[in-house]
Protein backbone atom coordinates (compact mmCIF):
# COMPACT_ATOMS: atom_id res chain seq x y z
CA UNK A 1 0.00 0.00 0.00
CA UNK A 2 2.68 2.43 1.05
CA UNK A 3 4.80 1.19 -1.82
CA UNK A 4 2.04 1.96 -4.29
CA UNK A 5 1.54 5.34 -2.78
CA UNK A 6 5.24 6.08 -3.13
CA UNK A 7 5.34 4.99 -6.74
CA UNK A 8 2.29 7.09 -7.50
CA UNK A 9 3.82 10.09 -5.82
CA UNK A 10 7.09 9.59 -7.67
CA UNK A 11 5.30 9.33 -11.00
CA UNK A 12 3.26 12.39 -10.23
CA UNK A 13 6.29 14.43 -9.27
CA UNK A 14 8.19 13.30 -12.35
CA UNK A 15 5.34 14.28 -14.63
CA UNK A 16 5.05 17.58 -12.83
CA UNK A 17 8.77 18.19 -13.24
CA UNK A 18 8.65 17.40 -16.95
CA UNK A 19 5.60 19.57 -17.44
CA UNK A 20 7.02 22.60 -15.69
CA UNK A 21 10.38 22.25 -17.39
CA UNK A 22 8.70 22.05 -20.76
CA UNK A 23 6.60 25.05 -19.91
CA UNK A 24 9.65 27.06 -18.98
CA UNK A 25 11.34 26.09 -22.23
CA UNK A 26 8.33 27.11 -24.28
CA UNK A 27 8.08 30.33 -22.33
CA UNK A 28 11.61 31.29 -23.31
CA UNK A 29 11.12 30.31 -26.94
CA UNK A 30 7.91 32.36 -27.11
CA UNK A 31 9.51 35.34 -25.50
CA UNK A 32 12.59 35.25 -27.70
CA UNK A 33 10.46 34.77 -30.79
CA UNK A 34 8.40 37.83 -30.00
CA UNK A 35 11.52 40.00 -29.85
CA UNK A 36 11.63 39.74 -33.60
CA UNK A 37 7.96 40.49 -34.08
CA UNK A 38 6.86 43.76 -35.56
CA UNK A 39 6.26 46.98 -33.63
CA UNK A 40 9.15 46.50 -31.28
CA UNK A 41 9.51 49.41 -28.90
CA UNK A 42 12.72 50.35 -27.22
CA UNK A 43 11.43 52.68 -24.53
CA UNK A 44 10.07 49.93 -22.24
CA UNK A 45 13.51 48.30 -22.39
CA UNK A 46 15.06 51.53 -21.17
CA UNK A 47 12.63 51.61 -18.28
CA UNK A 48 13.54 48.08 -17.32
CA UNK A 49 17.24 48.89 -17.62
CA UNK A 50 16.59 51.66 -15.17
CA UNK A 51 14.67 49.32 -12.89
CA UNK A 52 17.14 46.44 -12.95
CA UNK A 53 20.29 48.42 -13.50
CA UNK A 54 20.25 51.87 -12.05
CA UNK A 55 18.55 50.83 -8.88
CA UNK A 56 20.99 47.97 -8.34
CA UNK A 57 24.12 50.06 -8.80
CA UNK A 58 24.42 51.05 -5.19
CA UNK A 59 24.14 47.48 -3.92
CA UNK A 60 26.68 46.38 -6.51
CA UNK A 61 29.13 49.11 -5.51
CA UNK A 62 28.82 48.11 -1.90
CA UNK A 63 29.10 44.36 -2.29
CA UNK A 64 31.80 44.75 -4.93
CA UNK A 65 33.94 46.87 -2.67
CA UNK A 66 33.66 44.52 0.29
CA UNK A 67 34.19 41.42 -1.80
CA UNK A 68 37.38 42.93 -3.20
CA UNK A 69 38.50 43.97 0.25
CA UNK A 70 38.01 40.55 1.76
CA UNK A 71 39.79 39.01 -1.23
CA UNK A 72 42.68 41.36 -0.58
CA UNK A 73 42.71 40.38 3.07
CA UNK A 74 42.47 36.62 2.65
CA UNK A 75 44.67 36.64 -0.41
CA UNK A 76 47.37 38.53 1.42
CA UNK A 77 47.46 36.08 4.33
CA UNK A 78 47.51 33.04 2.07
CA UNK A 79 50.09 34.39 -0.36
CA UNK A 80 52.35 35.62 2.42
CA UNK A 81 52.81 32.02 3.58
CA UNK A 82 54.49 31.32 0.26
CA UNK A 83 56.22 34.64 0.19
CA UNK A 84 54.44 35.62 -2.96
CA UNK A 85 52.46 38.72 -1.97
CA UNK A 86 53.33 40.07 -5.38
CA UNK A 87 50.67 37.85 -6.89
CA UNK A 88 47.93 39.56 -4.88
CA UNK A 89 46.88 41.78 -7.78
CA UNK A 90 46.41 38.91 -10.19
CA UNK A 91 44.72 36.72 -7.56
CA UNK A 92 42.15 39.39 -6.75
CA UNK A 93 41.55 40.33 -10.36
CA UNK A 94 41.25 36.79 -11.66
CA UNK A 95 38.86 35.57 -8.99
CA UNK A 96 36.69 38.63 -9.48
CA UNK A 97 36.64 38.63 -13.25
CA UNK A 98 36.24 34.89 -13.75
CA UNK A 99 34.01 33.92 -10.85
CA UNK A 100 32.91 36.25 -8.13
CA UNK A 101 31.98 39.25 -10.23
CA UNK A 102 29.39 37.55 -12.43
CA UNK A 103 28.05 35.24 -9.73
CA UNK A 104 27.68 37.74 -6.93
CA UNK A 105 26.28 40.38 -9.26
CA UNK A 106 23.68 37.90 -10.48
CA UNK A 107 22.78 36.91 -6.92
CA UNK A 108 22.42 40.55 -5.92
CA UNK A 109 20.27 41.34 -8.92
CA UNK A 110 18.09 38.31 -8.19
CA UNK A 111 17.51 39.58 -4.69
CA UNK A 112 17.11 43.15 -5.76
CA UNK A 113 15.18 42.97 -9.03
CA UNK A 114 14.39 39.32 -9.78
CA UNK A 115 12.09 38.92 -6.81
CA UNK A 116 10.35 42.18 -7.68
CA UNK A 117 9.84 41.11 -11.29
CA UNK A 118 8.40 37.77 -10.22
CA UNK A 119 6.01 39.39 -7.77
CA UNK A 120 4.96 42.02 -10.30
CA UNK A 121 4.16 39.51 -13.03
CA UNK A 122 2.55 37.17 -10.51
CA UNK A 123 0.23 39.84 -9.20
CA UNK A 124 -0.67 40.76 -12.77
CA UNK A 125 -1.56 37.13 -13.41
CA UNK A 126 -3.54 36.90 -10.21
CA UNK A 127 -5.64 39.95 -10.84
CA UNK A 128 -6.41 39.01 -14.47
CA UNK A 129 -4.26 41.83 -15.85
CA UNK A 130 -2.45 39.39 -18.11
CA UNK A 131 -5.79 38.04 -19.31
CA UNK A 132 -6.82 41.62 -20.00
CA UNK A 133 -3.70 42.16 -22.10
CA UNK A 134 -4.41 39.04 -24.10
CA UNK A 135 -7.98 40.10 -24.71
CA UNK A 136 -6.75 43.43 -26.04
CA UNK A 137 -4.69 41.40 -28.50
CA UNK A 138 -1.58 42.78 -26.86
CA UNK A 139 0.97 39.98 -26.66
CA UNK A 140 1.91 39.73 -22.97
CA UNK A 141 5.24 38.17 -23.89
CA UNK A 142 6.18 41.11 -26.03
CA UNK A 143 4.70 43.67 -23.71
CA UNK A 144 5.75 42.32 -20.34
CA UNK A 145 8.52 39.79 -20.68
CA UNK A 146 10.68 40.89 -23.60
CA UNK A 147 11.70 44.29 -22.15
CA UNK A 148 12.74 42.58 -18.93
CA UNK A 149 14.71 39.89 -20.73
CA UNK A 150 16.55 42.33 -22.95
CA UNK A 151 17.26 44.63 -20.05
CA UNK A 152 18.58 41.71 -18.01
CA UNK A 153 20.92 40.62 -20.79
CA UNK A 154 22.18 44.16 -21.30
CA UNK A 155 22.49 45.21 -17.70
CA UNK A 156 24.18 42.23 -16.11
CA UNK A 157 27.50 42.59 -17.99
CA UNK A 158 27.59 46.27 -17.12
CA UNK A 159 26.88 45.69 -13.46
CA UNK A 160 29.42 42.90 -13.44
CA UNK A 161 32.00 45.24 -14.90
CA UNK A 162 31.28 47.76 -12.17
CA UNK A 163 31.51 45.02 -9.56
CA UNK A 164 34.88 43.90 -10.93
CA UNK A 165 36.38 47.37 -11.05
CA UNK A 166 35.18 48.33 -7.60
CA UNK A 167 36.28 44.97 -6.26
CA UNK A 168 39.77 45.32 -7.68
CA UNK A 169 39.97 48.75 -6.14
CA UNK A 170 38.84 47.28 -2.80
CA UNK A 171 41.55 44.64 -3.04
CA UNK A 172 44.03 47.36 -3.86
CA UNK A 173 42.99 49.37 -0.82
CA UNK A 174 43.48 46.49 1.56
CA UNK A 175 46.52 44.93 -0.09
CA UNK A 176 48.47 48.04 -1.00
CA UNK A 177 47.00 50.57 1.39
CA UNK A 178 46.73 48.46 4.52
CA UNK A 179 49.36 45.76 4.16
CA UNK A 180 51.88 47.61 2.11
CA UNK A 181 52.07 45.30 -0.88
CA UNK A 182 54.12 46.93 -3.58
CA UNK A 183 51.81 48.93 -5.82
CA UNK A 184 53.78 48.25 -8.94
CA UNK A 185 53.80 44.52 -8.27
CA UNK A 186 50.06 44.56 -7.60
CA UNK A 187 49.17 46.10 -10.96
CA UNK A 188 51.99 44.55 -12.93
CA UNK A 189 50.91 41.06 -11.81
CA UNK A 190 47.38 41.90 -12.79
CA UNK A 191 48.30 43.13 -16.30
CA UNK A 192 50.46 40.12 -16.85
CA UNK A 193 47.99 37.45 -15.77
CA UNK A 194 44.57 38.70 -16.89
CA UNK A 195 44.05 37.80 -20.53
CA UNK A 196 41.12 38.23 -22.88
CA UNK A 197 39.91 34.69 -22.19
CA UNK A 198 39.28 35.62 -18.57
CA UNK A 199 37.28 38.67 -19.50
CA UNK A 200 35.42 36.64 -22.08
CA UNK A 201 34.47 34.04 -19.51
CA UNK A 202 33.16 36.71 -17.18
CA UNK A 203 31.22 38.28 -20.01
CA UNK A 204 29.65 35.03 -21.17
CA UNK A 205 28.68 34.21 -17.61
CA UNK A 206 27.07 37.55 -16.96
CA UNK A 207 25.13 37.37 -20.23
CA UNK A 208 23.87 33.89 -19.43
CA UNK A 209 23.04 34.80 -15.85
CA UNK A 210 21.15 37.88 -17.00
CA UNK A 211 19.00 35.77 -19.28
CA UNK A 212 18.64 33.01 -16.73
CA UNK A 213 17.50 35.10 -13.82
CA UNK A 214 14.96 37.15 -15.73
CA UNK A 215 13.70 34.02 -17.45
CA UNK A 216 13.14 32.06 -14.27
CA UNK A 217 11.74 34.93 -12.24
CA UNK A 218 9.27 36.17 -14.84
CA UNK A 219 8.25 32.67 -15.89
CA UNK A 220 7.44 31.69 -12.32
CA UNK A 221 5.27 34.76 -11.95
CA UNK A 222 3.69 34.35 -15.38
CA UNK A 223 2.53 30.80 -14.65
CA UNK A 224 1.65 31.47 -11.05
CA UNK A 225 -1.83 30.08 -11.55
CA UNK A 226 -0.43 26.73 -12.64
CA UNK A 227 1.73 26.24 -9.57
CA UNK A 228 1.32 22.85 -7.99
CA UNK A 229 0.72 24.19 -4.53
CA UNK A 230 -1.88 26.67 -5.72
CA UNK A 231 -0.61 30.11 -6.54
CA UNK A 232 -3.58 32.13 -5.43
CA UNK A 233 -3.67 35.29 -3.40
CA UNK A 234 -0.95 37.13 -1.56
CA UNK A 235 0.43 33.93 -0.11
CA UNK A 236 0.71 32.35 -3.54
CA UNK A 237 2.64 35.35 -4.81
CA UNK A 238 5.02 35.34 -1.86
CA UNK A 239 5.59 31.59 -2.07
CA UNK A 240 6.18 31.70 -5.80
CA UNK A 241 8.55 34.63 -5.43
CA UNK A 242 10.58 32.75 -2.85
CA UNK A 243 10.67 29.71 -5.15
CA UNK A 244 11.80 31.87 -8.04
CA UNK A 245 14.61 33.42 -6.01
CA UNK A 246 15.83 30.04 -4.79
CA UNK A 247 15.57 28.40 -8.19
CA UNK A 248 17.30 31.20 -10.05
CA UNK A 249 20.09 31.44 -7.45
CA UNK A 250 20.72 27.71 -7.64
CA UNK A 251 20.59 27.79 -11.43
CA UNK A 252 23.14 30.60 -11.50
CA UNK A 253 25.54 28.51 -9.43
CA UNK A 254 24.97 25.38 -11.52
CA UNK A 255 25.47 27.26 -14.78
CA UNK A 256 28.51 28.94 -13.31
CA UNK A 257 30.06 25.53 -12.90
CA UNK A 258 28.98 24.36 -16.34
CA UNK A 259 30.30 27.44 -18.13
CA UNK A 260 33.57 27.29 -16.20
CA UNK A 261 33.97 23.63 -17.09
CA UNK A 262 33.24 24.32 -20.74
CA UNK A 263 35.43 27.36 -21.15
CA UNK A 264 38.41 26.45 -19.08
CA UNK B 1 -33.21 27.03 -30.72
CA UNK B 2 -32.96 23.67 -32.31
CA UNK B 3 -36.64 23.82 -33.15
CA UNK B 4 -36.28 26.95 -35.22
CA UNK B 5 -38.09 26.86 -38.55
CA UNK B 6 -36.32 27.45 -41.83
CA UNK B 7 -37.85 30.83 -42.54
CA UNK B 8 -37.06 32.08 -39.08
CA UNK B 9 -33.43 31.11 -39.34
CA UNK B 10 -33.12 32.97 -42.63
CA UNK B 11 -34.23 36.22 -41.07
CA UNK B 12 -31.88 35.93 -38.14
CA UNK B 13 -28.56 37.76 -38.25
CA UNK B 14 -25.55 35.46 -38.52
CA UNK B 15 -24.08 33.91 -35.40
CA UNK B 16 -20.86 35.55 -34.25
CA UNK B 17 -20.25 33.38 -31.20
CA UNK B 18 -21.27 29.77 -30.87
CA UNK B 19 -20.70 27.48 -27.94
CA UNK B 20 -21.40 23.83 -28.70
CA UNK B 21 -21.51 21.30 -25.90
CA UNK B 22 -18.90 23.09 -23.84
CA UNK B 23 -17.84 21.14 -20.78
CA UNK B 24 -15.41 22.39 -18.21
CA UNK B 25 -14.14 20.89 -15.02
CA UNK B 26 -11.94 22.55 -12.41
CA UNK B 27 -10.37 19.82 -10.31
CA UNK B 28 -13.26 17.84 -8.91
CA UNK B 29 -15.83 20.48 -9.68
CA UNK B 30 -17.76 20.14 -12.91
CA UNK B 31 -18.67 23.73 -13.69
CA UNK B 32 -20.05 23.56 -17.22
CA UNK B 33 -21.80 20.36 -18.25
CA UNK B 34 -22.47 21.02 -21.89
CA UNK B 35 -23.27 24.62 -22.66
CA UNK B 36 -24.87 25.49 -26.00
CA UNK B 37 -25.19 29.16 -26.70
CA UNK B 38 -25.38 31.36 -29.77
CA UNK B 39 -24.78 35.07 -29.95
CA UNK B 40 -26.01 36.80 -33.08
CA UNK B 41 -24.60 39.81 -34.79
CA UNK B 42 -25.71 43.14 -33.36
CA UNK B 43 -27.72 41.48 -30.64
CA UNK B 44 -27.36 41.72 -26.90
CA UNK B 45 -27.23 38.49 -24.98
CA UNK B 46 -27.60 38.69 -21.23
CA UNK B 47 -26.46 35.75 -19.14
CA UNK B 48 -28.10 35.48 -15.76
CA UNK B 49 -27.75 32.91 -13.02
CA UNK B 50 -26.88 32.56 -9.39
CA UNK B 51 -23.44 33.41 -8.11
CA UNK B 52 -20.82 30.73 -8.73
CA UNK B 53 -22.69 29.00 -11.54
CA UNK B 54 -19.99 29.69 -14.10
CA UNK B 55 -21.09 32.82 -15.93
CA UNK B 56 -17.63 34.31 -15.84
CA UNK B 57 -16.25 30.96 -16.95
CA UNK B 58 -18.51 31.06 -20.03
CA UNK B 59 -17.25 34.52 -20.91
CA UNK B 60 -13.65 33.36 -20.52
CA UNK B 61 -14.36 30.53 -22.93
CA UNK B 62 -15.64 33.02 -25.48
CA UNK B 63 -12.50 35.08 -25.00
CA UNK B 64 -10.31 32.05 -25.56
CA UNK B 65 -8.76 32.41 -22.12
CA UNK B 66 -10.03 29.00 -21.05
CA UNK B 67 -10.13 25.97 -23.32
CA UNK B 68 -13.10 23.68 -22.93
CA UNK B 69 -12.52 20.07 -21.87
CA UNK B 70 -15.13 19.04 -24.44
CA UNK B 71 -17.05 20.92 -27.07
CA UNK B 72 -16.18 23.82 -29.31
CA UNK B 73 -16.19 27.58 -29.12
CA UNK B 74 -16.53 29.41 -32.40
CA UNK B 75 -16.10 33.14 -32.83
CA UNK B 76 -16.75 34.66 -36.26
CA UNK B 77 -17.06 31.08 -37.43
CA UNK B 78 -13.53 30.17 -36.36
CA UNK B 79 -12.93 27.39 -33.88
CA UNK B 80 -10.90 28.98 -31.09
CA UNK B 81 -9.42 25.61 -30.16
CA UNK B 82 -7.72 25.38 -33.54
CA UNK B 83 -6.30 28.87 -33.69
CA UNK B 84 -2.65 29.69 -33.18
CA UNK B 85 -1.50 32.69 -31.25
CA UNK B 86 -1.46 35.09 -34.14
CA UNK B 87 -4.88 34.06 -35.38
CA UNK B 88 -6.29 34.31 -31.89
CA UNK B 89 -5.03 37.88 -31.73
CA UNK B 90 -6.74 38.60 -35.04
CA UNK B 91 -10.03 37.46 -33.54
CA UNK B 92 -9.45 39.40 -30.35
CA UNK B 93 -8.80 42.60 -32.25
CA UNK B 94 -12.54 43.12 -32.33
CA UNK B 95 -13.15 42.43 -28.65
CA UNK B 96 -13.83 44.88 -25.89
CA UNK B 97 -13.75 43.29 -22.48
CA UNK B 98 -14.71 44.35 -19.01
CA UNK B 99 -13.64 41.79 -16.42
CA UNK B 100 -15.66 41.25 -13.30
CA UNK B 101 -12.95 42.86 -11.16
CA UNK B 102 -12.11 45.40 -13.91
CA UNK B 103 -8.51 44.04 -14.17
CA UNK B 104 -6.98 47.50 -14.51
CA UNK B 105 -3.21 47.70 -14.76
CA UNK B 106 -2.41 48.78 -11.26
CA UNK B 107 0.97 50.31 -11.99
CA UNK B 108 -0.55 52.73 -14.51
CA UNK B 109 -2.74 55.77 -14.10
CA UNK B 110 -6.34 55.77 -15.22
CA UNK B 111 -5.36 57.68 -18.33
CA UNK B 112 -2.62 55.23 -19.29
CA UNK B 113 -4.92 52.30 -18.66
CA UNK B 114 -7.41 53.55 -21.19
CA UNK B 115 -4.70 54.69 -23.59
CA UNK B 116 -2.84 51.39 -23.56
CA UNK B 117 -4.94 49.57 -26.18
CA UNK B 118 -4.61 52.57 -28.48
CA UNK B 119 -0.88 52.85 -27.98
CA UNK B 120 -0.27 49.16 -28.49
CA UNK B 121 -2.67 48.49 -31.28
CA UNK B 122 -2.95 51.63 -33.37
CA UNK B 123 -0.43 54.01 -34.80
CA UNK B 124 -2.35 57.04 -33.60
CA UNK B 125 -0.51 60.14 -32.49
CA UNK B 126 -0.49 61.02 -28.80
CA UNK B 127 -2.88 63.90 -29.40
CA UNK B 128 -5.39 61.70 -31.22
CA UNK B 129 -5.07 59.15 -28.45
CA UNK B 130 -5.64 61.85 -25.89
CA UNK B 131 -8.81 63.04 -27.57
CA UNK B 132 -10.17 59.51 -27.80
CA UNK B 133 -9.27 58.61 -24.22
CA UNK B 134 -10.75 61.78 -22.81
CA UNK B 135 -13.94 61.26 -24.78
CA UNK B 136 -14.39 57.76 -23.40
CA UNK B 137 -13.50 58.80 -19.86
CA UNK B 138 -15.90 61.73 -20.04
CA UNK B 139 -18.57 59.29 -21.17
CA UNK B 140 -18.00 57.35 -17.95
CA UNK B 141 -17.65 60.58 -15.93
CA UNK B 142 -14.15 59.70 -14.94
CA UNK B 143 -12.31 62.58 -16.60
CA UNK B 144 -11.40 64.11 -13.26
CA UNK B 145 -9.53 61.04 -12.10
CA UNK B 146 -7.12 60.61 -14.99
CA UNK B 147 -3.99 60.91 -12.85
CA UNK B 148 -5.13 58.51 -10.17
CA UNK B 149 -3.96 54.94 -9.83
CA UNK B 150 -6.50 52.09 -9.69
CA UNK B 151 -5.74 51.46 -6.03
CA UNK B 152 -6.91 55.01 -5.30
CA UNK B 153 -10.33 54.45 -6.84
CA UNK B 154 -13.52 53.00 -5.45
CA UNK B 155 -14.86 49.76 -6.88
CA UNK B 156 -17.47 51.51 -8.97
CA UNK B 157 -14.95 53.99 -10.34
CA UNK B 158 -12.68 51.13 -11.34
CA UNK B 159 -15.55 49.55 -13.15
CA UNK B 160 -16.22 52.71 -15.11
CA UNK B 161 -12.56 52.99 -16.08
CA UNK B 162 -12.73 49.35 -17.16
CA UNK B 163 -15.75 50.16 -19.31
CA UNK B 164 -13.99 53.11 -20.89
CA UNK B 165 -11.03 50.88 -21.68
CA UNK B 166 -13.28 48.18 -23.10
CA UNK B 167 -14.90 50.47 -25.67
CA UNK B 168 -11.92 52.65 -26.54
CA UNK B 169 -11.10 50.73 -29.72
CA UNK B 170 -14.71 50.64 -30.93
CA UNK B 171 -14.93 46.85 -30.72
CA UNK B 172 -17.33 44.67 -32.68
CA UNK B 173 -18.18 42.50 -29.71
CA UNK B 174 -18.22 43.66 -26.13
CA UNK B 175 -18.12 41.37 -23.13
CA UNK B 176 -19.21 42.98 -19.91
CA UNK B 177 -18.97 40.87 -16.78
CA UNK B 178 -21.25 42.56 -14.27
CA UNK B 179 -20.77 46.11 -15.58
CA UNK B 180 -22.81 47.76 -12.87
CA UNK B 181 -22.06 45.78 -9.74
CA UNK B 182 -20.81 48.23 -7.16
CA UNK B 183 -22.40 51.27 -8.78
CA UNK B 184 -25.28 53.21 -7.31
CA UNK B 185 -28.63 53.19 -9.06
CA UNK B 186 -28.03 56.47 -10.89
CA UNK B 187 -24.65 55.44 -12.17
CA UNK B 188 -25.83 52.03 -13.21
CA UNK B 189 -28.78 53.51 -15.09
CA UNK B 190 -26.37 55.89 -16.73
CA UNK B 191 -24.10 53.01 -17.73
CA UNK B 192 -27.01 51.21 -19.34
CA UNK B 193 -28.10 54.37 -21.14
CA UNK B 194 -24.57 54.89 -22.40
CA UNK B 195 -24.38 51.31 -23.44
CA UNK B 196 -27.69 51.54 -25.26
CA UNK B 197 -26.73 54.74 -27.03
CA UNK B 198 -23.30 53.56 -28.07
CA UNK B 199 -24.69 50.27 -29.25
CA UNK B 200 -27.24 52.13 -31.37
CA UNK B 201 -24.41 54.11 -32.92
CA UNK B 202 -21.79 51.42 -33.29
CA UNK B 203 -24.01 48.40 -33.63
CA UNK B 204 -21.80 46.05 -31.71
CA UNK B 205 -22.72 42.64 -30.44
CA UNK B 206 -22.84 42.38 -26.68
CA UNK B 207 -22.55 39.62 -24.13
CA UNK B 208 -23.43 40.86 -20.68
CA UNK B 209 -23.43 39.07 -17.37
CA UNK B 210 -25.64 40.89 -14.97
CA UNK B 211 -27.67 40.57 -11.81
CA UNK B 212 -29.71 43.68 -12.63
CA UNK B 213 -32.95 41.85 -13.17
CA UNK B 214 -35.40 43.12 -14.37
CA UNK B 215 -33.63 46.29 -15.52
CA UNK B 216 -31.42 44.39 -17.89
CA UNK B 217 -34.42 42.85 -19.65
CA UNK B 218 -35.01 46.20 -21.36
CA UNK B 219 -31.61 46.00 -23.03
CA UNK B 220 -31.48 42.33 -23.80
CA UNK B 221 -32.44 40.80 -27.08
CA UNK B 222 -32.02 37.45 -25.49
CA UNK B 223 -31.68 36.23 -21.94
CA UNK B 224 -29.95 32.99 -21.05
CA UNK B 225 -30.22 31.35 -17.68
CA UNK B 226 -27.23 29.33 -16.55
CA UNK B 227 -28.04 26.85 -13.85
CA UNK B 228 -26.48 23.55 -12.87
CA UNK B 229 -23.88 23.88 -15.57
CA UNK B 230 -26.18 24.13 -18.56
CA UNK B 231 -28.14 26.87 -20.28
CA UNK B 232 -31.66 26.25 -19.11
CA UNK B 233 -33.11 28.44 -21.80
CA UNK B 234 -32.19 31.28 -24.09
CA UNK B 235 -35.02 33.47 -25.31
CA UNK B 236 -36.24 37.06 -25.64
CA UNK B 237 -36.87 38.72 -22.27
CA UNK B 238 -40.66 38.89 -22.50
CA UNK B 239 -40.77 35.20 -23.27
CA UNK B 240 -38.26 34.55 -20.52
CA UNK B 241 -40.39 36.23 -17.89
CA UNK B 242 -43.37 34.14 -18.79
CA UNK B 243 -41.54 30.89 -19.37
CA UNK B 244 -42.99 27.77 -17.82
CA UNK B 245 -39.61 26.04 -17.67
CA UNK B 246 -39.40 25.29 -13.93
CA UNK B 247 -35.88 26.60 -13.30
CA UNK B 248 -36.48 29.76 -15.31
CA UNK B 249 -39.75 30.30 -13.55
CA UNK B 250 -38.08 29.83 -10.20
CA UNK B 251 -35.39 32.32 -11.18
CA UNK B 252 -37.92 34.90 -12.33
CA UNK B 253 -40.00 34.54 -9.19
CA UNK B 254 -36.92 34.71 -7.01
CA UNK B 255 -35.40 37.79 -8.60
CA UNK B 256 -38.52 39.80 -9.40
CA UNK B 257 -40.86 38.11 -7.00
CA UNK B 258 -42.44 41.31 -5.77
CA UNK B 259 -43.92 41.91 -9.21
CA UNK B 260 -45.79 38.66 -9.16
CA UNK B 261 -46.18 37.40 -5.64
CA UNK B 262 -49.13 38.40 -3.57
CA UNK B 263 -48.87 40.83 -0.67
CA UNK B 264 -49.27 38.01 1.79
CA UNK B 265 -46.18 36.30 0.55
CA UNK B 266 -44.27 39.58 0.79
CA UNK B 267 -45.45 40.14 4.32
CA UNK B 268 -44.54 36.59 5.15
CA UNK B 269 -41.04 37.28 3.88
CA UNK B 270 -40.59 40.35 6.05
CA UNK B 271 -42.12 38.68 9.06
CA UNK B 272 -39.62 35.89 8.59
CA UNK B 273 -36.79 38.35 8.26
CA UNK B 274 -37.81 40.24 11.38
CA UNK B 275 -38.21 37.23 13.62
N1 LIG C 1 -9.58 29.25 -12.47
C1 LIG C 1 -10.41 28.53 -11.73
N2 LIG C 1 -9.95 27.46 -11.04
C2 LIG C 1 -10.77 26.71 -10.29
N3 LIG C 1 -12.08 26.92 -10.18
C3 LIG C 1 -12.62 27.95 -10.83
C4 LIG C 1 -11.81 28.81 -11.64
N4 LIG C 1 -12.61 29.76 -12.18
C5 LIG C 1 -13.84 29.51 -11.72
N5 LIG C 1 -13.87 28.43 -10.92
C6 LIG C 1 -15.05 27.84 -10.27
O1 LIG C 1 -16.08 27.83 -11.21
C7 LIG C 1 -17.31 28.21 -10.62
C8 LIG C 1 -17.95 29.30 -11.44
O2 LIG C 1 -17.20 30.48 -11.30
P1 LIG C 1 -17.64 31.84 -12.00
O3 LIG C 1 -16.65 32.86 -11.61
O4 LIG C 1 -17.83 31.61 -13.45
O5 LIG C 1 -19.04 32.13 -11.33
P2 LIG C 1 -20.06 33.28 -11.72
O6 LIG C 1 -21.26 32.63 -12.27
O7 LIG C 1 -19.39 34.28 -12.58
O8 LIG C 1 -20.40 33.88 -10.31
P3 LIG C 1 -20.57 35.44 -9.88
O9 LIG C 1 -21.94 35.85 -10.26
O10 LIG C 1 -20.39 35.40 -8.41
O11 LIG C 1 -19.49 36.19 -10.58
C9 LIG C 1 -17.01 28.62 -9.20
O12 LIG C 1 -17.51 27.63 -8.36
C10 LIG C 1 -15.53 28.68 -9.11
O13 LIG C 1 -15.12 28.12 -7.89
MG1 LIG D 1 -18.64 36.09 -12.37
Amino acid sequence: MIMRHLVEKLGYETLWFLESTGRMGLFLVRALASIFGKSFKFFPVVRQIHFIGARSVFVILFTGAFTGMVLGLQGYYTLRKFGSEGFLGSAVALSLIRELGPVLTALMVIGRAGSAMCAEVGIMRNSEQIDALECMAVDPYRYLIVPKLLAGIMVLPLLTAIFDVVGIFGGYLVGVGLYGVNEGAFFQGMYASVVWADVEMGLVKSLVFGLLLVWICTCKGFFLHLEQTGGFGAEGVSRTTTDAVVLSSVSVLVWDYLISALMI
Amino acid sequence: MANMTETESQNLPPAVIELLGVKKRFGRQLVLRGVDLTVREGRTLVIVGASGQGKSVIIKHMLGLIRPDRGTVKVFGRDLGKLGRGEMNEVRRDFGVLFQNAALFDSMTVYDNVALPLRERTGQSESAIRANVMEKLAMMQMEKAIDKFPAQLSGGMRKRVGLARAVVLNPKIVFFDEPTTGLDVNKSNEIYRLFYRSQQQLGYTAVIVSHDVPKIFKLADEVALLDEGIIQGCMPPDEFQLSEQPLIKAFVVETMGHLYSSDEEENGFYAQAES
